[in-house]
């Protein structure tokens, strides 16, 4: 049996067909809600930072590394 | 062969969580102090670079923060005041709390160093090393001299402040630096006292726990005698005006005021026996914000005075 023979047979038993549960650590959607809100902070930390660089950079001129000790 | 990792739970730490790791009040006043000491220093400094300064030294304090809380979670679990804080409560592991602490610390740091200057960078390296190292690690579980070493650290934001600014120390910050050491021993001795037996059941040689209540009302009395004075050197050495002379001086005679009456409360047993420790505690917050916003109204009235001359 071919892999296109398998794919209609499962289409045809659509009803029975069932997905195996996926391997690993299931998130509840508690779990999830809280690593996407730490995911956007993340994000708009490293934002500030970027837009943080270029503000310094633009402040400081082109000598932003050139400093006394 | 099959390998069977385990797994921590998945986290629920939120990110006001984190931010609690942070301890918002103590950065509030690190900010504050920091803040001062960048405004009082001499020249001039960029919106930007100080605003960013601000923000390093902030982030850095709460690194501070973030470590020390992570290396005391098992005496913040026994205390009262401290069990509901994120690694006790179990809503951020320890190695979360440690891999966030480290990141911020490194971070503040590097940020401080590239966008604004070594010599601050290099102070606020020392000021969080000193906390987590030297008096969470160190001091706090072994001396009841724990604090007034400790105090150190609290005391380095406006010299970081004025570092940034100038790129270099100076007597000034120095002179503010000395304010903020003598004023943390009463200052959280007269809290341990009302939290006295909170830090015996948590094992934390605090002074009233190891030499009793009488010993640390005469050394509030003894450090708040020291800082009366000091509190007004910056108007006796001529770096700030009389307005700030005459609050500092009348500031400085209230702290001693309640530090006298802290002392006689020892002798009677009242119910309410802990509200002079109390008020001395509320008033000595009150007094290091008023120094220092006295400082920030006396170099805001030199401005404008050499503005318009």
């Amino acid at each position: 049996m071919t892999a296109m023979d398998a794919a209609m047979n499962d289409a045809n038993n659509g009803a029975k067909y069932e997905p195996k549960p996926e391997p690993g650590v299931r998130l509840t959607p508690a779990q999830l809600r809280a690593r996407r809100a730490r995911s956007i902070a993340i994000a708009l930390a490293l934002g500030v930072l970027v837009v943080l660089f270029y503000i310094v950079t633009l402040v400081k001129g082109p000598g932003v590394l050139i400093r006394p000790l | 062969m099959s390998v069977t990792l385990a797994h921590a739970e998945p986290s629920l730490a939120g990110v006001g969580d984190y931010l609690e790791l942070m301890k918002p009040r103590v950065m509030s006043l690190v900010v504050f102090t920091a803040f001062v000491g960048l405004v009082i220093a001499p020249g001039r400094i960029h919106p930007v670079i100080a605003a960013t300064a601000l923000l390093c030294i902030a982030v850095g304090a709460g690194a501070a923060g973030t470590l020390n809380m992570w290396y005391d979670a098992d005496i913040d679990a026994r205390m009262a005041r401290t069990a509901a804080r994120p690694i006790p409560a179990g809503r951020i592991a320890p190695g979360e709390a440690l891999a966030f602490g480290l990141t911020l610390a490194t971070g503040s740091v590097v940020v401080l160093g590239l966008l604004v200057n070594v010599a601050a960078a290099a102070l606020l390296a020392l000021t969080i090393a000193f906390y987590v190292v030297v008096y969470t690690m160190w001091l706090k579980r072994t001396t009841p001299q724990n604090i007034v070493i400790g105090g150190a650290a609290g005391a380095l934001p406006p010299a970081i402040g004025w570092a940034a600014a100038t790129g270099s120390l100076a007597v000034e910050p120095l002179v503010l630096f000395l304010i903020i050491f003598f004023w943390t021993p009463p200052h959280f001795w007269a809290l341990s006292l009302f939290r006295c037996q909170d830090y015996a059941r948590a094992g934390i040689p605090m002074l009233p726990v190891v030499a009793g209540e009488a010993q640390t009302r005469w050394q509030i009395l003894l450090y708040s005698l020291i800082l009366a004075p000091l509190g007004a050197a910056p108007w006796l050495l001529g770096y700030a005006g009389a307005l700030y002379g005459v609050v500092a001086l009348a500031a400085g005679a209230a702290m001693i005021v309640l530090a006298l009456r802290l002392r006689g409360e020892g002798a009677g047993e009242t119910t309410n026996r802990h509200s002079a420790s109390k008020r001395l505690f509320s008033f000595s917050i009150l007094y290091l914000f008023l120094l220092f916003a006295m400082l920030l109204v006396d170099r805001a009235a030199a401005g404008l005075l050499g503005h318009i001359a």
